[in-house]
């Protein structure tokens, strides 16, 4: 690696365009060019001198911009693609996504599912076209970021001619009608919030440096924001979970290591009265039918007492109450409970009673917990009714055998036994909703259905994202970055003697127009001539 | 109060209008000092005429929060109309900045084009639904929309730098893409003429036919169907019968209104070329003649720049921060999400070029138009389209 040294003395690193120092140019080809390109100040950046090893072509794909403007481009095209149809997540579990697609959307949804963009966004290549861009953030950063702040800091307040001469803002005056010190230019540049060097008389007018790091302070920011997206994938750090739990029921909060329990006191479904509300909205209300207004689980948070013995009922104790509603979940540890779904009227009970068919005498009445049936009912004097069999959702399968669909009670059905003085052997009767089989002949004792009683059900969603730190520092550090970057600007004036002429440049990484207009406040009345556009005259 | 408050959005629509002219006096060739001065007289009653304009707007949208109770930016209606208006408040802050009248002459138009977009849809003040009860539904929607106005700003320059810049002497693919964009203008003119001509004439027909999961559906229509719902049935005999019908997956109604409003465009954009003769760039072109090219692309540029932080900031930092709480995720790759992605990496692609290759002037004028453009996808056909989670917008 030889390091090249300039004509000013100052070593500068293989590679370089532009001296560090003075500004001239190192590469004799570089300079015919009007303007110097000072997009990096002419600094040595790896991917622009080396080029031999694997590691140097694989360093310089991703340090360019190029690629990294195609990998963008890539990844917005096929974030676009993913959403013509639902996403596999946002469609129902009526029946399987392949042929939900086809019976929705036809052949084209067969395609879409066949090609895999019912699930684009967890693709192994949406993940490859991410991770790429994530690399290329690292390796475009640290190209050009460390041979930048080398040059920056190193600049010396007198530049070659040749460098101020290649700038886009530049011109000469003739000294002869000029303030010798230029101390009023530099009570104006004060006034603007320049910092100035001087040396030889020459002088550095410099602002908003730090804007230059805008850049590569979102790019990390960005970096920070994808390792959490990464984290994602560890286990533990990000819980997804759902419990259901009927209103006066008290049930474990998955995933919380048997810690916490919660009881559902209530759940309340509230919709916009056209009467009651504001009567602004009593049209929109009128147009739409029924708008919902709440949705509310009114909680206890429990959390189990230490010295609990396995395996008998856990010991809880209460650590808060609190009334769940959407946008506002139960925080406590690091996880939050979402109200998210819920469902009316779930039946909780049913009641019968037991009557002998001859004179539909009540002999005793019974009242089933559908979630929670005893085995036998005692019903006095003798009477009572075994639970032979119970199906909570009831149906027949293929061969006309009874049994049930699911654990809800939502079509319960059951085989009672009913045990009564002068049928002490017990007479059975297969009993569901609007509908009774006698299996054994005709009974004696009838089971007469006497009501139900009905319960909400509160679906909460049991969530937990220890990753959410990254995302919000990596959000931050970004748009501090972008703000940094995009609301600063870093300018430049140089102003030097030259024999008899002042020569003045202006450099700015963005906005000329604003640049050109404080130039002009700040020459005015020294007698310096406003430096041309060099660009705008071509 | 609420009729003040819809009497307010009338009066700045037609102030905006009024202003318009203003502007086009400011730019007319400049001749002698004495006129100058008098065309700088022009400029001022517009900017005037358009600040009094805004403050109109201003008062409809406060009103509207106080008769509803919450932010008026929950439906269609209520974020199109806001958006037009932050886009009045940028142009009025980028006009302080760089005094260029002949801006005024073309975003103000959109402005007023936005507006009268917005008001084609149900504009009963709604109650909120639970998941947008929440002091995040005015942080983030409205910093969407001031970032995407924003953005806008560098549309109107990119297309004010486009229309000076395109020679029109002969016709080429920049001429053509040129009168694409001046035909989705008078596409959303002809969209407000027919929907608004339909409405007062009070078109009804209503339509029995099976829906996507193949039930029975009634369908009512405020213009002629000339496409048809899926096994449509007349529900009065006499009504006006489809040409065409479309499978039950294809929302028949909105189709119809697409359908219509191209037309309409269709027909107004053949009538304007006949009557000007030649193309409505070129018609254009004239106004844009004492603009600095250089100036216009820098306006664009930098309103990119600043609309940029402003739109990821509301369009995805405030919207993951409210996901978290609403919807217990911060991203869930909802239709609405994802074009709002697309759009970021878009003006990130936009700043890339720009800043590393290069891109300026008109490639630059051309892809804040794309930009624009992606918006526009997204204000429109995300939310009337695609719908998603997202879908209380699209009424």
């Amino acid at each position: 690696m030889k390091e090249v040294k300039c004509e000013c003395g100052h070593v500068n690193p293989h590679g370089t365009v532009l001296c560090e120092s003075c500004g001239i140019s190192l590469i004799e080809e570089k300079a015919q060019g009007k303007l110097h390109d000072m997009r990096y100040e002419g600094s040595a950046r790896r991917s622009q001198t080396y080029n031999k090893t694997i590691i140097d072509k694989i360093w310089n794909f991703f340090s360019s911009v190029k690629v990294g403007v195609w990998l963008i481009v890539v990844t917005l095209i096929a974030s676009a693609l993913g959403t013509i149809l639902p996403q596999e997540m946002y469609i129902p579990t009526i029946m399987t996504p392949a042929e939900y697609y086809e019976d929705q959307y036809g052949w084209f949804g067969k395609l879409y599912y066949q090609l895999g963009f019912h699930n684009l966004y967890s693709s192994w290549w949406y993940l490859v076209l991410i991770a790429s861009i994530g690399v290329s953030l690292v390796i475009c950063s640290i190209d050009r970021v460390v041979p930048l702040y080398r040059a920056l800091k190193t600049q010396r307040v007198t530049r070659h001619e040749s460098f101020l001469k290649r700038q886009r803002l530049f011109g000469i005056t003739d000294a002869q009608t000029v303030d010798e010190t230029f101390e009023k230019v530099k009570e104006n540049l004060k006034g603007k919030r320049y910092k100035i060097r001087e040396e030889d008389g020459n002088i550095l007018a410099e602002k908003g440096r730090f804007s230059r790091w805008g850049p590569y302070v979102n790019h990390c920011g960005l970096i920070i924001f994808l390792i959490g997206g990464m984290l994602r994938f560890v286990p533990g750090m990000y819980i997804d979970d759902m419990v259901w739990i009927r209103e006066g029921e008290t049930k474990l909060i998955p995933e919380t290591d048997g810690q916490y329990y919660l009881e559902n006191k209530e759940f309340t479904l509230e919709v916009y009265d056209k009467e009651k509300d504001n009567k602004a909205f009593s049209e929109a209300i009128e147009n739409a039918g029924m708008v919902a207004k709440n949705y509310q689980s009114d909680v206890i948070l429990y959390k189990k007492v230490d010295d609990s013995v396995a395996g008998e009922e856990a010991k809880l104790e209460e650590v808060k109450e609190y009334d769940i509603r959407v946008n506002e979940p139960l925080k406590f540890e690091g996880f939050a409970l979402y109200q998210t779904e819920y469902k009316l009227d779930e039946l909780s009970s049913m009641s019968f009673n037991l009557v002998k068919k001859s004179d539909n005498e009540p002999l005793g009445n019974l009242k089933i917990d559908l979630n929670e049936p005893e085995k036998k009912y005692d019903l006095g004097n003798g009477y009572s009714v075994e639970i032979m069999s119970y199906f909570p959702d009831f149906e027949f399968n293929d061969d006309g055998e009874p049994r049930t669909k699911s654990r809800v009670p939502n079509n319960p059905a059951f085989v009672f036994k009913m045990l009564t003085p002068d049928k002490p052997d017990g007479e059975i009767s297969f009993v569901a909703i609007q509908q009774t089989v006698e299996p054994f002949g005709d009974n004696e004792y009838q089971m007469k259905f006497a009501g139900i009683e009905t319960k909400d059900v509160s679906g909460l969603t049991v969530r937990k994202d220890s990753t959410l730190w990254f995302f919000a520092v990596g959000g931050f550090i970004f748009m501090f970055g972008v703000a940094q970057g995009a609301y600063w600007n870093h300018r430049r004036i140089w102003i030097r003697r030259k024999d008899n002429e002042i020569w003045v440049s202006g450099h700015t990484n963005k906005n000329w127009h604003g640049l050109k207009r404080e130039i002009g406040m700040i020459l005015d009345g020294s007698g310096i001539q406003e430096p041309k556009d060099q660009l705008q005259d071509e | 109060m609420a009729n003040l408050s819809s009497n307010l959005l009338l009066v700045a629509f037609i102030l905006y209008l009024v202003a318009i002219p203003f502007f086009g006096g400011a730019i007319r060739q400049k001749k002698g000092l004495e006129e100058k001065k008098s065309f700088e007289k022009w400029a001022k009653i517009g900017i005037t005429i358009t600040i009094i304009g805004f403050l109109s707007q201003l008062g409809f949208f406060i009103t509207r929060w106080i008769v509803g109770g919450h932010a008026p930016l929950s439906n269609m209606f209520e974020y199109t109309a806001f958006f037009g208006m932050c886009l009045v408040l940028a142009f009025i802050l980028i006009y302080f900045l760089y005094k260029t009248s002949v801006l005024g002459l073309f975003v103000l138009p959109i402005a007023l084009l936005v507006i009268a977009y917005a008001s084609m849809f149900p504009r009963d003040i709604s109650p909120l639904i639970p998941a947008l009860q929440s002091y995040w539904l005015q942080i983030h929607v409205s910093t969407v929309a001031l970032g995407e106005a924003i953005l806008a700003v560098s549309f109107g320059s990119g297309l004010i730098y486009l229309v000076k810049a395109i020679d029109q002497s002969k016709r080429s693919k920049s001429t053509t893409w040129l009168e694409v964009i001046m035909y989705s203008f008078v596409a959303i003119i002809g969209f407000v003429v027919i929907t608004s001509g339909f409405a007062l004439s009070d078109y009804k027909a209503t339509y029995n036919y099976i829906d996507k999961n193949d039930a029975a559906a009634t369908l009512e229509y405020s213009m002629p169907a000339l496409v048809g719902p899926h096994e449509w049935e007349l529900v009065n005999k006499g009504d006006f019968e489809p040409l065409v019908e479309v499978p039950a997956i294809i929302n028949a109604k909105k189709l119809n209104t697409v359908i219509w409003s191209l037309g309409a465009g269709l027909v107004l954009y053949i009538l304007i070329r006949l009557i000007i003769r030649k193309r409505i760039g070129a018609l254009l072109q004239p106004l844009t003649k004492n603009i600095n090219l250089d100036l216009v692309d820098e306006i664009s540029y930098r309103s990119v720049l600043i609309g940029f932080p402003v739109f990821t900031l509301g369009g995805l930092v405030f919207a993951m921060i409210w996901a978290q709480i609403a919807w217990t995720r911060f991203w869930g790759w909802d239709p609405k999400e994802v074009w709002a992605l697309i759009t970021w990496l878009f003006y990130a692609a936009f700043l890339h070029l720009r800043l590393a290759k290069g891109w300026h002037g008109e490639k630059s004028a051309w892809l804040a138009v794309i930009g624009f453009a992606i918006i526009m996808f997204n204000l429109i056909a995300v939310n009337l389209v695609l719908a998603g989670l997202h879908s209380y917008a699209g009424s």
